[in-house]
């Protein structure tokens, strides 16, 4: 049951006939969790304590570096050398006290993350290097979690939600992540600092839809966006049969670390 | 011929021996090697990109890497 004081909170969403009271209290029992407390995931973290989701995870071993500040808009000057899982967790529940954080603060890996993703409903992806793409996605589809993708660099971002056994993962489009560093990261090649702000809103937008159960999910399709040409595209796709891990024949059964994919992007990112 | 790429029409020289690794080469495509290649709404096998003609009317996706998020 709502209290007075959640009514007038969350009154623009209750308003929606789409959320109602209902939905509200479906967000307030939603656990989410959220894999990068940086570019991504500071929209995504704010929005998600914002809007009431009752139990948010949030998992990032790094601690706040200067040169976050130009994006990571949850993390402030004062927080400069605090964990970010830390920092984060502080504005998470200055927006919203009711909000349950969780905090690790840790980086995923083939040893953790069954672990991690096992409590929540909904996982998202706000990570900045490909070993932990496609471990997240991995861990997702064998447990059966839908998730939501995210990468960005430079001008560009995509984004697409899993979800499962239904639809389309990320090893459907792209089975094997590239050697390390054949492609450039954003410590080494840049990004546009309202960039992660533009795609991580989406990816929370779709945690709030599947909580609620409400409208189309991002799924079999990947949305791209370009911010230097201002272009949203949306490319179909679908369930690859010779997917490695959701495919016909899987060869990937349990959670693996791609140590050949491990990057230096979070050396400073 | 023409051909669509990523959405956008465009124009190429008659080559009938044009494949989607020529293609690839052709348009000095971003991130060649990795590249993810949708032809007509089905992902190509790497493997496949050397004798996979392109022809006439043709609408290919280049799908990118992006490991960027924080
Ligand atoms: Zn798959």
């Amino acid at each position: 049951m709502l209290t007075d004081e959640q009514i007038e909170r969350y009154s623009r969403h209750i308003m929606l006939k789409e959320v109602g009271g209902k939905g509200q209290q479906r967000l307030f029992d939603g656990r989410v969790l959220i894999i990068g407390a940086g570019g991504l995931g500071a929209p995504i973290a704010l929005y998600l304590a914002a809007a009431g989701i009752g139990t948010l995870g949030i998992a990032d071993a790094d601690d706040v570096d200067l040169s976050n500040l130009q994006r990571q808009v949850i993390h402030f000057t004062p927080d400069v050398g605090k964990p970010k899982v830390e920092s984060a967790r502080e504005k998470m529940e200055a927006i919203n006290p009711a909000v349950r954080v969780r905090t690790y603060k840790e980086w995923v890996n083939a040893a953790n993350i069954t672990d991690i993703i096992r409590d929540y409903d909904f996982v998202i992806d706000g990570t900045d290097n490909f070993a932990a793409k496609f471990l997240i996605n991995d861990a997702c589809v064998l447990a059966g979690i839908p998730y939501s993708h995210g990468g960005i660099l430079q001008f560009d971002g995509q984004t697409m939600t899993v979800k499962p056994g239904e639809s389309a993962c990320y090893r459907c489009i792209f089975p094997e992540p590239p050697p390390k560093d054949a492609i450039p990261t954003c410590s080494q090649a840049g990004v546009i600092g309202v960039l992660p702000g533009v795609l991580g809103t989406i990816q929370a937008t779709e945690a709030i839809k599947f909580l609620l159960g409400k409208g189309e999910l991002l799924t079999n399709r990947l949305l791209t966006y370009n911010a230097l040409r201002m272009k949203f595209r949306e490319i179909p796709l679908k369930r690859n049969p010779a997917c490695p891990v959701c495919g016909e024949h899987p060869t990937i059964t349990e959670v693996k670390d791609e140590l050949d994919a491990l990057t230096v992007c979070d050396l400073k990112s | 011929m023409n051909i669509t790429i990523n959405g956008k029409e465009t124009t190429l020289a008659e080559n009938p021996a044009r494949t989607v690794e020529s293609l690839l080469e052709e348009l000095d495509v971003a991130q060649r090697q990795y590249v993810t290649v949708e032809l007509s709404g089905e992902i190509l096998e790497r493997d496949a990109f050397g004798n996979t003609p392109v022809q006439d009317g043709d609408a290919l996706e280049f799908l990118y890497f992006m490991g960027g998020g924080r």
